[in-house]
C-alpha cells in the first residue's frame, strides 16, 4: 500500500490527461462532475425543444404541426429527460464539484465508480431517445407511465424505456453510494456532522432518498417488463393484477423522488443567500431538522397524486394530513431564509437574483402545492393545467433556477474566470419574466378545467394557450444566452479572485482554493475549528 | 387588433386575480367553476378560502422579504447583523404554520365527509370509459348506449372553421333527471380513463377491473360539458363529457323512448338486407367508429393504423375480418368492437368496408347479413 502511495507522490500535482480519454477514463471528481454538468446542459436543450413543439401545438386550438401520436411522445420523452437527464444529473454534477471542495477532501471515496455512473446516463439516455426513430414510435404513455396503458397497450420499443430506466436506475444508486461514503467518511477533521455546509447536508438527506427508492422504481419496471414479455399479471385486472398497484408502487418511488429534485437547490440557495446577505444563514440547525422531516415524510404522502383513484374515505384524510404537514417544515426553510436576508448586507449579483426568484417562486408553487393536497378541492384540480403549473414552479424557477443560481456562484471558483455580470443579469431578468409568462397563466387554464396531456383543446382555453406558448418560446431561447454566458466565460473571463466573491472564506472551505482549484482539491485536510 | 386587446386584458383579470382583493372571489372563466350542485359550491368555497390564506402568508412573507431585500441594500451602507439563530423565532413560526393548516384541514374534511358518500342512489348509471369514447348503462332501466366526440375531423385539421362547443360536443349526451340522486359506477374498459364534470366536482378514475363510485344531485336543467382526465392514448383530448339535465317528465318519457329504439334495432336483426342497404348503414358507423384511426379514404396510417384498402383480409376473408372486429388485435390499437356495435352495425360496417374503395372491384365482394354476427357470438359463447 504504502508503496503505491509513494510512487503517486512522486508525480506531484499533476494535471488531467489529454484528449478523449482524459474525459473517457477519467475518475477524477472535478471531471466528473464537469461531465455530468455539460451532460445536463445538453439534455435540457434537447428535453427543452420538446417543450417547443408541445408548445406551439398549443399556441392554438386544432391540431397544426403534429399529430396527437407524436404529441404524446413528445410530453412523455419531456417529462422523462427534463427530470432524469437535467434536474438529476446537474445536481450530481454539483455534488461531484463541491462536496470534496466543502469538507476538504482530495476527491471522492469511490473514484472509479464515480466514471461509471456517469457513462451509465448517456447510455441510458441514448437508448431512450433512440426509440423516438424507432417505426413503432417513442414512449407515448407519459412520464408516469401508468399501466395498463404502458403495458398491455404500449407500443413495443416500451421494452427499451424500461432498460433504459434500469440503467439511469443504476447510475443514481452508484452516484449515492459515492456521495454517502464520501460525506461520511471524508469530512475534514473538526467538521462535525452538524458543522457541514448546507448543500453538504441536502446531498445526504438525498442520497439516502436515491437509495430507497431508485430500486422500487427498478422494481415497478421489472413488474411491467414481466407484464409485457412473460405472462404475469401484476397490473392487469383481467389476470388477476391491479392496476392501481402500479401508481401505488409508482408514487412510493415518485414522491421522494419530487425531493430529490429540490432538496440540493434547498442547499444551494442557502449558500447563496448567506454570502450575498453577509450574513450567516439563520436557524442552521432547523435547516437541517427541516431538510430530514421534508424526507422522512416524503415516504408517507405518495398517495396525493391520486386522490380519484379511488381510495377509502380514511386513506384519502390520511393523506391530505401528511401531505399538509410537509408545508411545516417547508416554511420554516423559507421563513429562514427570508430571516438571513433580514438585516443583512445585501448585494445583486446574477446568483443572488436567481435565488431570490427561487425562494418566491418556489413558494408560489409552494401554495399550489397546499391548494392540491386539500382533497375534495384536488377533484377539481386532479389532472389539469393547475397541477402543471403548480410543478413547474417548483421545478423550474425552483430546481432549475437553484442550479442555475449554484453554476453562477460557483462558475468562477471551476473556470477561474468571472463571467459577464451584465449578460447574467440580462439572462435573469429575460428568464424570470418568461418563466411567469409561461408558468402562471397555466394556473388559470388548469382551473378554468384544461385537462394536462391534451394536444387539442376547447376554445374557451385558446387566449392563455397562446400566452403561455409565447412565454414558453422566450424562456427556450433565453437559455441559449446561458450558454453563451459559460463558454465566453471560460474563454475570455475576467481572472476571478480566490475567494470570488466578498469575505467568502468565512462561508465555506471551497473559498480556500485557488480560482481554479488544484486537481485534486484538499491534498492536505485543511482543520476545521 | 380586436382579439388581441382581449387577450391582454384577460392577462391583466388574471394577474389581479391572485392580488389581495376581493374582485375575482365569485364566478369567472378563468377560476374554478362554482358549479350547479351542493357539494360544488362549497368545494369552491373551500378552493377560495386556502387560496386566499395562501396569498395572505404570500403578502406577509414576501412583504418581509421585499422590505429586508430593500432596506438592507449594501448599496446604501448597510451593515450585516451577526444574529444566526433565535429559538423562540423559530418555534413560533412552526407553531403559527401548524395552527394555520389545522384552521385548513377543518373545513377540508367536512366537505370531503360530504362530498364522499357511496350508498345507492335514485338511479344508478354504470360509466365505462373506452378507448376512446364512454359508455352509459342505466342499470334500473336497461338503456345502454355509447357517447362519442361529434365534432367533425375537419375542424380537428383546421379544414373548416371550429363551431362553438369545438371538442366539447357529443353525438348522445348523458341525460339525468333533476333533484334526484345519481350515483355513477365508473369503471374502465382497456386503459384507464377519468370521468370529470366541473359543474358537479365529480372526477373519478375509470381504472380496469375496478368500479368506483361517485354521485351528484343536479337542481338545475342545462348542459353540463366535462372531458376525460387521465392519459389513454392518442384520443385522450377527443372523448368529451356531456351531461343533459333535464325535468322529471322529460327525462321519464326520455326512456320510454330509448327503450323503444332498442327494441327496434334488436327487430333489425330478422329483417331481410340488400347491399346497397348494408352499405349506407354501414357508411354511417364507419364515419363514427373507424375515421379516427383508419381515415375517411381507408388508407389508416401505417405503421400504428394499417390501411383497409388492400388488404387481403377485409377483401377476401371474411372469417378473419369478423373475427378481428370482434376481438381485436392483441398488442395492437385495434380493440374489440363486440360490446361497442350492435350485430346489425357490426355486419353493415364490414360489409362497408369490403364494398368501398378499390376493395369491391378487386375482393370476393361478398356481403356479411346481422345474422352471422349472431352466428359468431353463439359459437364464441360455447
Amino acid at each position: 500500500m504504502s508503496t503505491i502511495v509513494e510512487t503517486h507522490d512522486d508525480h506531484g500535482h499533476h494535471g488531467p490527461a489529454k484528449g478523449l480519454t482524459r474525459w473517457l477514463y477519467t475518475t477524477n471528481h472535478k471531471d466528473i462532475g464537469t461531465l455530468y454538468l455539460w451532460f445536463s446542459f445538453l439534455m435540457l436543450f434537447i428535453g427543452g425543444a420538446m417543450a417547443m413543439v408541445i408548445r406551439a401545438e398549443l399556441f392554438e386550438p386544432g391540431l397544426q404541426i403534429v399529430q396527437p401520436e407524436f404529441f404524446n411522445q413528445m410530453t412523455t420523452n419531456h417529462g422523462l429527460i427534463m427530470v432524469f437527464g437535467v434536474i438529476m444529473p446537474a445536481f450530481v454534477g454539483l455534488a461531484n464539484w463541491m462536496i470534496p471542495m466543502q469538507i476538504g477532501a482530495p476527491d471522492m471515496a469511490l473514484p472509479r465508480l464515480n466514471n461509471l455512473s456517469f457513462w451509465l446516463l448517456p447510455m441510458a439516455f441514448g437508448i431512450l431517445i433512440s426509440t423516438l426513430f424507432m417505426p413503432a414510435g417513442g414512449p407515448n404513455f407519459g412520464w408516469t407511465f401508468y399501466a395498463p396503458l404502458s403495458t398491455t397497450y404500449a407500443p413495443d420499443t416500451v421494452t427499451f424505456f424500461i432498460f433504459s430506466v434500469h440503467v439511469m436506475g443504476a447510475s443514481s444508486i452508484l452516484g449515492s453510494i459515492n456521495i454517502i461514503t464520501t460525506i461520511l467518511n471524508m469530512r475534514a477533521p473538526g467538521m462535525t456532522l452538524m458543522k457541514m455546509p448546507l448543500f453538504v447536508w441536502s446531498w445526504l438527506i438525498t442520497a439516502y432518498l436515491l437509495i430507497a427508492v431508485m430500486p422500487v422504481l427498478a422494481g415497478t419496471v421489472t413488474m411491467m417488463l414481466m407484464d409485457i414479455h412473460f405472462g404475469t399479471s401484476f397490473f392487469d385486472a383481467a389476470g388477476g393484477g391491479d392496476p392501481v398497484l402500479f401508481q401505488h408502487i409508482f408514487w412510493f418511488f415518485g414522491h421522494p423522488e419530487v425531493y430529490i429534485m429540490i432538496l440540493p437547490a434547498f442547499g444551494i440557495v442557502s449558500h447563496i443567500i448567506e454570502t450575498f446577505s453577509r450574513k450567516p444563514i439563520f436557524g442552521y440547525s432547523s435547516m437541517v431538522y427541516a431538510l430530514t422531516s421534508i424526507a422522512v415524510l416524503s415516504f408517507v404522502v405518495w398517495a396525493h397524486h391520486m386522490f380519484t383513484v379511488g381510495m377509502p374515505l380514511a386513506g384519502e384524510l390520511f393523506f391530505m394530513y401528511s401531505t399538509m404537514l410537509i408545508a411545516i417544515p417547508t416554511g420554516v426553510k423559507v421563513f429562514n431564509w427570508v430571516a438571513t436576508m433580514f438585516r443583512g448586507s445585501i448585494s445583486f449579483e446574477t446568483p443572488m437574483l436567481f435565488a431570490i426568484a427561487f425562494v418566491s417562486l418556489f413558494t408560489i408553487g409552494g401554495f399550489s402545492g397546499l391548494m392540491l393536497a386539500i382533497v375534495p378541492a384536488d377533484f377539481q384540480y386532479h389532472d389539469t393545467y393547475f397541477v402543471v403549473a403548480h410543478f413547474h414552479y417548483v421545478l423550474v424557477p425552483g430546481s432549475l433556477f437553484g442550479i442555475i443560481a449554484g453554476v453562477y456562484y460557483w462558475l468562477p471558483k471551476w473556470t477561474g474566470n468571472m463571467y459577464d455580470e451584465t449578460l447574467g443579469k440580462l439572462h435573469f431578468w429575460l428568464s424570470f419574466f418568461s418563466v411567469n409568462l409561461t408558468f402562471f397563466p397555466m394556473h388559470f387554464v388548469g382551473l378554468a378545467g384544461m385537462p394536462r396531456r391534451y394536444p387539442d383543446y376547447a376554445l374557451q382555453f385558446a387566449d392563455f394557450n397562446a400566452i403561455v406558448s409565447v412565454g414558453a418560446f422566450i424562456f427556450g431561447f433565453t437559455q441559449l444566452l446561458l450558454l453563451f454566458i459559460v463558454i465566453k466565460s471560460i474563454r475570455t473571463g475576467k481572472k476571478a479572485s480566490d475567494e470570488v466573491w466578498e469575505d467568502t472564506k468565512d462561508w465555506g472551505l471551497e473559498w480556500t482554493l485557488d480560482s481554479p482549484p488544484p486537481y485534486h482539491s484538499f491534498t492536505v485536510q485543511p482543520e476545521v475549528k | 387588433m380586436k382579439s388581441i386587446s382581449r387577450v391582454t386584458r384577460k392577462f391583466i383579470y388574471a394577474l389581479l386575480f391572485l392580488a389581495p382583493t376581493s374582485v375575482f372571489s365569485e364566478a369567472s372563466d378563468y377560476n374554478m367553476p362554482v358549479g350547479v350542485t351542493e357539494v360544488s359550491k362549497e368545494i369552491f368555497d373551500l378552493h377560495m378560502l386556502i387560496m386566499w390564506i395562501c396569498v395572505w402568508i404570500g403578502v406577509v412573507v414576501f412583504g418581509i422579504m421585499f422590505y429586508s431585500l430593500f432596506k438592507y441594500r449594501k448599496s446604501t451602507g448597510a451593515k450585516a447583523s451577526k444574529i444566526d439563530d433565535h429559538f423562540w423565532l423559530e418555534i413560533t413560526w412552526t407553531v403559527a404554520a401548524t395552527l394555520i393548516l389545522v384552521g385548513m384541514a377543518i373545513p377540508s374534511t367536512t366537505v370531503m365527509i360530504k362530498a364522499y358518500d357511496d350508498r345507492e342512489g335514485d338511479i344508478n348509471i354504470m360509466v365505462t370509459g373506452y378507448q376512446w369514447k364512454w359508455q352509459y348503462k342505466y342499470l334500473e332501466d336497461d338503456i345502454s348506449f355509447f357517447s362519442n366526440l361529434s365534432t367533425s375531423q375537419e375542424q380537428i385539421d383546421n379544414d373548416i372553421p371550429k363551431g362553438e362547443f369545438y371538442l366539447s360536443e357529443v353525438d348522445e349526451p348523458l341525460v339525468i333527471p333533476i333533484n334526484k340522486r345519481i350515483r355513477f359506477l365508473i369503471t374502465g374498459n382497456d386503459v384507464i380513463h377519468s370521468w370529470w364534470v366541473p359543474d358537479f366536482a365529480v372526477k373519478q378514475d375509470a381504472v380496469p377491473g375496478f368500479i368506483n363510485t361517485a354521485w351528484t344531485n343536479v337542481p338545475k336543467p342545462g348542459i353540463y360539458r366535462g372531458a376525460c382526465t387521465e392519459l389513454c392514448g392518442i384520443k385522450h383530448a377527443f372523448m368529451p363529457v356531456v351531461v343533459r339535465a333535464v325535468e322529471q317528465e322529460e327525462y321519464d318519457a326520455w326512456v320510454v323512448e330509448k327503450i323503444a329504439l332498442a327494441e327496434a334495432e334488436r327487430l333489425l336483426n330478422e329483417k331481410v338486407w340488400t347491399k346497397a342497404e348494408l352499405v349506407e348503414r354501414g357508411e354511417g358507423v364507419y364515419l363514427k367508429n373507424c375515421v379516427a384511426c383508419h381515415q375517411t379514404n381507408g388508407q389508416g396510417l401505417p405503421p400504428v393504423f394499417p390501411a383497409l384498402v388492400g388488404s387481403e383480409i377485409v377483401m377476401r376473408d371474411k372469417t378473419r375480418n369478423i373475427e378481428i372486429l370482434m376481438e381485436g388485435v392483441r398488442g395492437a390499437a385495434m380493440q374489440s368492437f363486440a360490446n361497442q356495435l350492435s350485430e346489425v352495425d357490426m355486419a353493415s360496417v364490414i360489409t362497408y368496408t369490403r364494398q368501398s374503395w378499390s376493395n369491391g372491384k378487386n375482393g370476393d365482394g361478398e356481403i356479411i347479413i346481422p345474422q352471422e354476427i349472431v352466428d359468431y357470438k353463439n359459437k364464441v359463447d360455447l
